[in-house]
């Protein structure tokens, strides 16, 4: 009846995890009943749950990936303090736990904290950078959404029900087929990817076409914001590069389940053929992941400059450069795996020139400060402290790409410091200043810069203190994902390294605290006119936040920087945009199919993990009801009155009116 | 306002169809069809083709492979002319760029897997298969 389920997959003998799980048992329950008290469900359901706008998917994503990015810091916390403690004794956790705590947090932090941050972004920022009133299929979006929070609830579950993999996280064959990994763990692993990885794959089709078929009049290739050529090129690589995955961990799949032998010792299979397909896609994904970074550090650049962004032809040459470039490099994961001097020379060179696109960048956003009138917001120190610490993580993947220098530093240390070097300051530290940038225009007030300026700093020594001694660590032999060390010799380094993980853990609770004073102070932080920070691109041309449908006009584009011109313009002429009348406007109605399949998703998913088949074949004859009833839908859109397009249009016209006089006196 | 909207809207419901969102009109529905059918045709011929070619003495035995590689792509294009409705027209482009972009990657991923899993062959320790079944 319930498969493999039984009371033993309970790990009531392991204190660790379980008081884990019961302290975030315990505070989710609390959320809940605080939500039902409130009576804020109905509210809930209507507004956020069953929302197919894009701003509000956009901000689900960063709120889940926020809470995972906390779930993996406690894994990092984990690991750096059990390495501390375990020199020379066991520590606090035992391998097989330990195991599990590695694998999670690399998993958690790419998949459930990296990747929803940056859609994230992409989901909020990109339509209406581009001019228009959703993405190109609303509520496929919300289905990718709630698809990928499918796949974080099951590894969260794997906390208390059953184990996570002890395979790294990527599962290597042949440690993470049956015959080394019997339990539930690897199982998790797939089922939580392969459904978050639908929803991923879903946004990158939905994204490359809003990019490519949908803009506002006027707006070509050449006049889009730099962040949407980067997402552009970014779900190109997802479309591109998650089918990969997707079939190698099927194959993966289909040898735990069904004896196959894709990947097996025995019967013909190859194991080496897995690392290959993993990497063919797990280094595209590399890109997915900094490449929409870069083009956020990108708009940050220009807005906090004041000055168009420097070399912008050259931007997007770089960009598109990088996304191909990025399928020709993947070898360089597996130099030692002993393809040879040819293929790793070949490989390596790539991996070089890879570099030079990401060298053009650096020079252009460097050119795009010099001669600008620079603010140091904290979006803007996000920037730079990225590009001082990325150009330290560059340098040394370029060293690593040097396959007799990888040979000595292969799986150390060195790598994980590097790796986690150039992830840290280019993803995170762009999700941080793009959840800054843009959180004005998400909420209408804006973050506390006090406490924003903290968090930055404390995020910053902390990351310096954690990763410089790794690196050192690493030179000096030590590898990764050690569960206790022998070496007197790392001692005093690994000693920095904890003492950087609770400069990092202020650094977090400064993130929190920024949150809450902000909230709580959100009247004096007020975005009026819905452009705090002088911007430059459309966005900063609605209200903060945008009404459901962004613009009650859609905008006509005629260069670069739309609304910098209709600024400047508006500034010298002292008169605004002639208005003209409004127009009702046309918007796809909310829909339940996202929430519904994922929920579906989640039985089948669960129901597979622990063999129960009855379950599973029920969540795909639900599943597939859900699609056939939204398939089978009668009203896909409603339509918003003209008269409720002018009352929303008006009130942000005066505040806008309002600051051009105001910036017309001192002048 | 029509002058922007009207704008979009023609941009929209012409040039720029997305794929599958072709308008229906009547002289074109009788093309379609004819289209169809002579890509089926087609379709069904090369695959006959195919298993003559592989099942009789037609071909010169050595060639056989070359013929069934030609045939293959013949039917490639065949599916790609009368059923996806790739074409060189100017309304195609995004279409033909996506199918460029997506055989460069798949002919990245796949020849460079021969190649690295050659040389990784290549390179390995001979092994029979009993000894591979019975490492650690």
């Amino acid at each position: 009846m319930l498969g493999k389920l039984d009371w033993s997959a309970i790990p009531f003998d392991q204190p660790i995890p379980l008081g884990a799980a019961l302290v975030v048992f315990l505070a989710a329950a609390a959320v809940l009943i605080w939500i039902t008290l409130k009576g804020y469900w109905p509210y809930l359901w209507r507004e956020w749950i069953t929302s197919v706008d894009h701003k509000r998917i956009g901000v689900m994503y960063i709120v889940l990936a926020a809470l995972m990015l906390l779930r993996g810091f406690v894994d990092a916390i984990m690991m750096r303090t059990q390495q501390a403690l375990a020199i020379h004794a066991p520590g606090y956790l035992p391998p097989e736990h330990y195991d599990q705590v590695f694998s999670a947090h690399g998993t958690i932090m790419i998949f459930f904290a990296a990747m929803p941050f940056v859609i994230g972004l992409m989901n909020f920022a990109v339509p209406l950078q581009l001019g228009i009133r959703d993405v190109a299929f609303p509520t496929l979006n919300s289905v990718s959404f709630w698809l990928t929070a499918t796949g974080a609830l099951l590894v969260n579950i794997s906390l208390v029900v059953g184990e996570f993999a002890r395979t790294g996280w990527l599962p290597y064959a042949p440690l993470s087929e049956t015959t080394y990994s019997p339990g539930v763990g690897v199982d998790y692993y797939l089922w939580s990817i392969q459904i978050s990885g639908v929803g991923t794959l879903l946004t990158g089709v939905n994204l490359v076409t809003t990019i490519l078929k949908i803009r506002a009049p006027g707006m070509g290739y050449l006049r889009m914001p730099m962040f949407c050529w980067t997402s552009l090129a970014s779900n190109l690589l997802i479309v591109a590069a998650f089918p990969i995955l997707t079939a190698t961990l099927a194959m993966l799949t289909l040898d735990r389940y069904l004896g196959f032998h894709f990947f097996t010792n025995e019967a013909g299979g190859n194991q080496m053929m897995f690392v290959n397909l993993i990497w063919a896609w797990g280094h595209p994904e590399v890109y997915i992941l900094v490449l929409p970074a870069f083009g956020i550090y990108s708009e940050i650049f220009s807005t906090f400059s004041s000055k168009p962004l420097f070399g912008y032809r050259s931007m997007v040459a770089a960009t598109m450069f990088i996304c191909i470039v990025s399928f020709m490099v993947w070898l360089h994961h597996f130099f030692t795996m002993g393809a040879g001097a040819d293929v790793n020379a070949a490989f390596g060179i790539a991996t070089s020139v890879i570099a030079v696109g990401t060298g053009v960048k650096i020079y252009n956003w460097l050119f795009t400060m010099y001669g600008g009138r620079v603010r140091f917001d904290t979006p803007m120190l996000w920037a730079l402290a990225f590009v001082t610490t990325f150009i330290i993580g560059g340098m040394t993947g370029v060293l690593l790409a040097v396959p007799p220098a990888d040979f000595m530093l292969h799986n150390s240390l060195f790598l994980v410091a590097h790796f986690h070097n150039v992830i840290i300051s280019g993803v995170l530290f762009a999700a941080f200043a793009g959840f800054t940038y843009w959180f004005p225009k998400a909420f209408g007030f804006r973050l506390h810069e006090g406490w924003g300026k903290a968090a930055f700093w404390f995020t910053l020594a902390g990351y310096v203190l954690v990763f410089v001694p790794l690196y050192i660590v690493g030179l000096l032999g030590m590898t990764r994902r050690l569960q206790h060390i022998d070496m007197d010799l790392w001692t005093p380094w690994l000693m920095v390294a904890a003492f950087g993980i609770a400069v990092m853990i202020v650094g977090a609770a400064c993130q929190v605290m920024q949150l809450i004073v902000s909230i709580r102070h959100r009247d004096v932080l007020r975005d009026e006119t819905g452009d705090p920070w002088d911007g430059r691109s459309l966005e900063w041309s609605t209200p903060s936040p945008p009404p459901v449908f962004n613009y009650a006009r859609l905008p006509h584009v005629e260069n670069e920087e739309p609304y910098w011109t209709v600024k400047q313009r508006a500034v010298d002429d002292q008169a605004p945009e002639i208005e003209e009348g409004y127009e009702p406007i046309e918007m796809p109605r909310n829909s339940p199919t996202g929430f519904v399949t994922a929920f579906f998703s989640t039985l089948i998913g669960f129901a597979l993990i622990w063999h129960i088949w009855w379950l599973a074949i029920v969540g795909f004859i639900g599943a597939y009801i859900t699609f056939v009833v939204f398939a089978w839908r009668e009203h896909g859109d409603y339509e918003v009155p003209a008269s409720e397009v002018e009352r929303i249009d008006r009130g942000t016209r005066a505040a806008q009116l309002a600051w051009m006089r105001r910036r017309e006196r001192p002048a | 306002m029509s002058e922007t909207d009207g704008r979009i809207e023609q941009a929209l419901d012409h040039r720029d169809a997305a794929p599958g969102e072709e308008r229906i009109e009547e002289h074109e529905l009788a093309g379609g069809l004819a289209g169809y059918l002579l890509g089926f045709g087609l379709a069904i011929l090369l695959t006959i083709a195919s298993f003559l070619a592989a099942q009789t003495d037609l071909i010169y035995q050595p060639a056989v492979i070359s013929a069934l590689t030609v045939l293959a792509i013949a039917q490639m294009g065949v599916h790609l002319v009368f059923f996806l409705h790739i074409t060189t027209g100017p309304d195609n482009t995004n279409n033909v760029l996506a199918l460029a972009f997506g055989v460069l990657i798949v002919a990245l991923v796949v020849l460079g897997s021969v190649w690295i899993m050659g040389h990784l062959n290549e390179n390995m320790a001979g092994m029979t298969p009993h000894q591979a079944a019975t490492m650690p």
